[in-house]
């Protein structure tokens, strides 16, 4: 077999290549566990086992734990209706689910503050309704479902595309109804797309910090996640504290790196 | 093409139905959650900006802060474009068409901007090319840490867009190319590259929107400073001052932007599938690309047959 290019220009294009990576990702992931962990496991485990610490760890799982599964089960039903269901309005769905993708997380921030806030459209009749919602976990929880809407929604729809509805059709004729068509068919066939767009939810979830930021607060052990204790401890010259929650993170996005690469692997089989 | 639509033999049951799902209530319920997740507060935020009139909007859109920081967000991310369009495309390139040992672990990292908190991100890089740089590179609260900044978190872009074109080119026509004696470099230039240069343009301008709206990377990186703050920052700070008006206009500049962006990618991604029939199906399970699907009804149709 020929190659298309003689030895030393592929040579040349592995080391500009991999150099770039290697300045651009590698040295920055080497860098944070060295940081971290210069002095020891003791000061960042200190650190994350702190009480906010371990409060903004809680509260990041939560967010995970309320948006993920909201989601996921919009994803799929959002999914099946763009693929299967032709309607006029599928285009403006479409369009209106990829927006948190090319927005700016402050801008998506700012809308929730605006909309909730003192002087919003829905703020001042919900206080008085005694429902608080920026500034504490309601108003997190709404910009990480808003952050996170695309993903399941993405990776869902092209499976569904190439499975077809031929299986869907046999299991109708032989009887199935809607849900049992749904559970024994459509869900096992697109189930690895959708672990894929709920890995990248989780991951944007748990990462997110511009629109969380502004709708938060940002109080130490009420409003702060991890991403924004990260934040603070960093203004504050706490910088075992700031790299131990930085490791942590780090090491949720490598397991979700690893997650992804399963999962790539499983849908092409 | 409607009348082609119709006089296709049409299966009874085009598909699933699921009860609720596809009648009025499943629609109903994502138009819902739409309009309460995403609609409602872009609605109070075009509402807020345009609040005291069009001038006021005007004046606020484009005081002089705010335009400079446009143009340093702009400037900054035409160059990481360019850059990561570049780079980009030599790592599609060595992921796809050379081997080399770790390729796989490679091609994993490639991912790592996408699963790594912003902040964090800025952290590090504050780490490697801040005051106490191991390689004695201090770029940090200055124009190039937001060009640095950017680039980190639109590496993937690029890479993970040229990548499926790749793997599904015809190597035919550059070995009709290289027996007819061009050179690798003529080969990139007059097969390759035309036949990336969709992918290339959709991913180039995901990372342009991507770019534009970048925040956590860059604040503590660059900082705060008038000088070195990009849009997103512009209002961030603006929205501390307590002046939300200025921030709101701002912000709907930048939604506009991204909207602009998103109808750009549709644009390009309709080139490529006229292009390469298959791509939209490649690019699904690969990338984490927005609309790796076309809904229009004769695609649609396609599905179904």
């Amino acid at each position: 077999m020929r190659t298309a290019s003689p030895a030393p220009s592929r040579w040349a294009l592995r080391v500009v290549g991999l150099g770039y990576l290697t300045l651009l990702l590698l040295a920055p992931l080497v860098a944070i566990f060295y940081k971290t962990f210069e002095h020891g496991l003791a000061p960042p485990i200190e650190a994350i086992t702190s009480t906010n610490g371990l409060h903004a760890l809680k509260l990041s799982l939560l967010m995970v734990v309320i948006a993920v599964p909201l989601n996921t089960i919009f994803g799929i039903g959002c999914a099946l209706l763009l693929v299967r269901h032709k309607w006029k309005g599928n285009a403006l769905i479409d369009s209106v689910i990829n927006l948190p993708f090319a927005m700016s997380p402050v801008v998506i921030g700012l809308a929730l503050f605006l909309l909730y806030g003192a002087k919003g459209w829905l703020g001042p009749d919900l206080a008085e309704a005694g429902v608080e919602i920026l500034f504490s976990v309601p108003g997190m929880v709404l910009a990480s479902i808003f952050v996170s809407i695309p993903f399941v929604v993405r990776e869902t729809v092209p499976v569904l595309q190439e499975i077809g509805t031929e299986q869907e059709q046999a299991a109708s004729t032989l009887g199935a109804n809607a849900w049992q068509t749904f559970w024994r068919v459509t869900l096992p066939s697109i189930r690895w797309g959708v672990a894929y767009g709920v890995v990248l939810t989780t991951a944007r979830v748990l990462g997110e910090f511009g629109a969380v930021s502004i709708v938060s607060g940002s109080r130490s052990g009420e409003t702060e996640t991890l991403p924004l204790y990260v934040k603070k401890a960093f203004d504050n010259f706490e910088f075992p504290a700031a790299y131990g929650a930085s490791v942590l993170l780090a090491l949720l996005a490598l397991t979700t790196l690893l997650a992804m690469n399963v999962l790539k692997r499983k849908e092409d089989a | 093409m409607e009348a082609h639509a119709q006089s296709r033999p049409v299966a009874p049951r085009a598909g699933l139905h699921l009860p609720g799902v596809g009648t009025g209530l499943g629609r109903g319920t994502v138009v819902l959650y739409l309009s309460i997740i995403v609609l409602l507060p872009l609605a109070a935020l075009a509402s807020k900006s345009f609040e005291d009139g069009l001038g006021s909007f005007w004046a606020q859109a484009t005081s002089p802060p705010a335009v400079r920081a446009y143009e340093l967000t702009v400037i900054c991310s035409l160059i990481v474009v360019v850059i990561n369009g570049f780079f980009g495309t030599i790592i599609a390139w060595l992921l796809v068409r050379d081997s080399f040992p770790g390729k796989s672990a490679v091609n994993a990292v490639i991912d790592l901007p996408f699963a790594l908190p912003t902040i964090v991100a800025s952290l590090v890089l504050i780490e490697l090319y801040g005051a106490h740089s191991p390689f004695g590179i201090d770029i940090a609260l200055t124009r190039v840490a937001v060009v640095v900044a950017l680039l980190f978190v639109t590496l993937p872009f690029v890479v993970r867009a040229v990548q499926p074109l790749l793997i599904e080119m015809d190597r035919e026509m550059e070995e009709a190319a290289a027996s007819l004696g061009a050179g690798g470099f003529t080969i990139f230039r007059r097969i390759i590259f035309p036949n990336l240069l969709p992918g290339l343009a959709a991913g180039v301008a995901l990372a342009f929107a991507r770019a534009v709206g970048e925040y956590g990377s860059v604040l503590l990186f660059a900082g705060t400073l008038p000088n070195t703050q990009v849009s997103s920052v512009f209002i961030s700070t603006q929205i501390e001052s307590g002046n939300e008006n200025g921030a709101a206009a701002v912000s709907v500049v930048l939604l506009f932007t991204a909207l602009a962006m998103l109808g750009l990618i549709r644009l390009f991604q309709r080139w490529g599938s006229k292009h390469e029939r298959s791509q939209g199906a490649g690019a699904g399970g690969l990338t984490v690309m927005p609309m790796s699907g076309n809904f229009t009804e004769k695609e649609a149709d396609d599905e179904n047959r």
